[in-house]
């Protein structure tokens, strides 16, 4: 587990990485190291790579140019992308379980504080089908809370959030990298955390091409 | 890892407690089409009799066939299907808890009627046994393959039938076998033979389908 190691160790290594989709090239020569106690925004315009990029670095996506390479493979990560992976039929205290209980346990009380602290109190019995966009992304978002992990990786989590919502959700952020946790996430909102980390993916898209080619580094 | 498969078994029949059509549909489907086969054809008993085993194996095929392409594809629909791939666990451990989940809902029901559908179509009583032995072994074999076209297909729009032009000739020798093991059996003759050979099939199945399906997953 990292939170062993000293805090300025690199945690996660990405290197030359590129992806292509459709014979489009969304970005190349992409290099940053994450540290672990950082959180990184992943800037970018709409279908500029960014959720291609967290799948990548979480795994879900094949990675046919570049690097990404983790310190320690034993690093525990929770991945809540624009499909929440939540059953409609089932409630929301049965979804973190069966969430949770992929890799890890939780006992009721953990579950329904999570809930709690989502402001989904009085909902740990409700069909996630009779819930609103928002709630469901809350529920998703309360796995984050029944136990520690190390790496979160979300993909715009503060969709269909309302404002309150977005400053508690930030104030989380703060306290897992307080904690020593690392954050990966994009989003089209400013996040008010100080030594928060940007990438801006348009920096590594099509227009920097030129310059790839005058360094002999095209991708095709 | 045999917890996340035990969770994963929970979920989904959880998930099917809550939504029993899916479980009756396959049954439903099944029944309609033998109930449905004398009518077209004729209710003599000889004639019935004669075709019962193969009747049986078939509508048990097709039945199997209709439910398979649910098995991933409602997972990858609400991304939960990526929840399961990024647990630290292998992929083919998780198609396997998804088969066994197909099969108890598809092939155990099919199972344990047949005795009442073999003496519907004046089946001889001797091969009922062998009938019920026959679809044990071969309806797990149904569902392991069918998990390798199911997850080929997923997340392809209208893959349905994609995924029963990619099974149906593995389906084959399934239906071969266990329909003519209790031809057999009617006949009073030995059936270990086709018997191994199911069982046969079903350990191949069980090596390679789990595997290949986990992989196709991934894509």
């Amino acid at each position: 587990m990292y939170f062993d190691l000293p805090t300025t160790s690199r945690f996660l290594n990405v290197s030359d990485l590129a992806c292509e989709r459709d014979l489009r090239i969304l970005y190349n020569d992409l290099n940053f190291a994450v540290k672990a106690g950082e959180l990184w925004h992943i800037k970018g315009i709409n279908g500029a790579g960014k959720t291609t990029l967290l799948r990548q670095v979480a795994g879900l996506h094949a990675v046919d140019t570049g690097q990404v390479l983790y310190s320690d493979n034993m690093v525990k990560m929770i991945y809540i992308g624009h499909k929440l992976g939540l059953k409609e039929q089932l409630t929301a205290d049965e979804n973190l379980t069966w969430l949770v209980g992929l890799d890890g346990f939780s006992t009721q009380q953990q579950r329904y504080t999570a809930l709690e602290k989502v402001g989904l109190k009085g909902y740990e019995e409700t069909m996630v089908a009779q819930l609103s966009a928002g709630q469901k992304r809350r529920v998703a978002l309360a796995r984050l809370h029944v136990c520690k992990v190390d790496l979160w990786v979300l993909d715009e989590p503060f969709t269909s959030i309302d404002q309150q919502g977005i400053v508690d959700e930030q104030n989380w952020l703060h306290q897992h990298i307080s904690a020593g946790g690392t954050v990966i996430m994009t989003s089209h909102q400013a996040i008010t955390l100080p030594h928060v980390k940007t990438l801006d993916l348009s920096l590594y898209g099509p227009q920097s091409q030129s310059k790839n080619k005058a360094n002999g580094q095209a991708l095709r | 890892m045999i917890k996340f498969m035990l969770t994963i078994i929970h979920r989904d029949l959880l998930l099917l407690v809550r939504q029993p059509s899916e479980i009756l549909n396959p049954l439903v489907f099944f029944l309609l089409v033998i109930a449905l086969f004398p009518l077209g054809i004729s209710p003599e008993a000889t004639l019935l009799s004669k075709t019962a085993a193969g009747m049986i194996w078939v509508a048990a095929m097709l039945a199997t066939l209709l439910s398979l392409e649910l098995l991933f594809k409602l997972d990858h629909d609400d991304g939960s299907l990526e929840q399961l791939l990024l647990a630290p666990y292998p992929s083919w451990s998780l198609v396997l808890a998804k088969v066994f989940v197909h099969w108890l809902v598809s092939g155990l029901p099919l199972i344990l009627i047949s005795p009442v559908i073999a003496s519907m179509l004046f089946l001889p009583s001797q091969a009922v046994p062998v009938l019920m032995l026959s679809l044990l072994l071969g309806t797990p074999t149904l569902s392991l393959l069918g998990a390798i076209g199911a997850a080929l297909v997923t997340g392809v729009r209208g893959g349905g039938i994609l995924l029963t032009l990619l099974i149906l000739p593995l389906y084959v020798p399934v239906l071969i076998f266990g329909t003519s093991s209790v031809v057999a059996a009617a006949q009073g003759l030995a059936v270990s033979g086709h018997m191994a050979l199911l069982g046969a099939m079903l350990v191949l199945a069980l090596m390679v389908a789990p595997w290949a399906a986990g992989s196709a997953l991934k894509l």
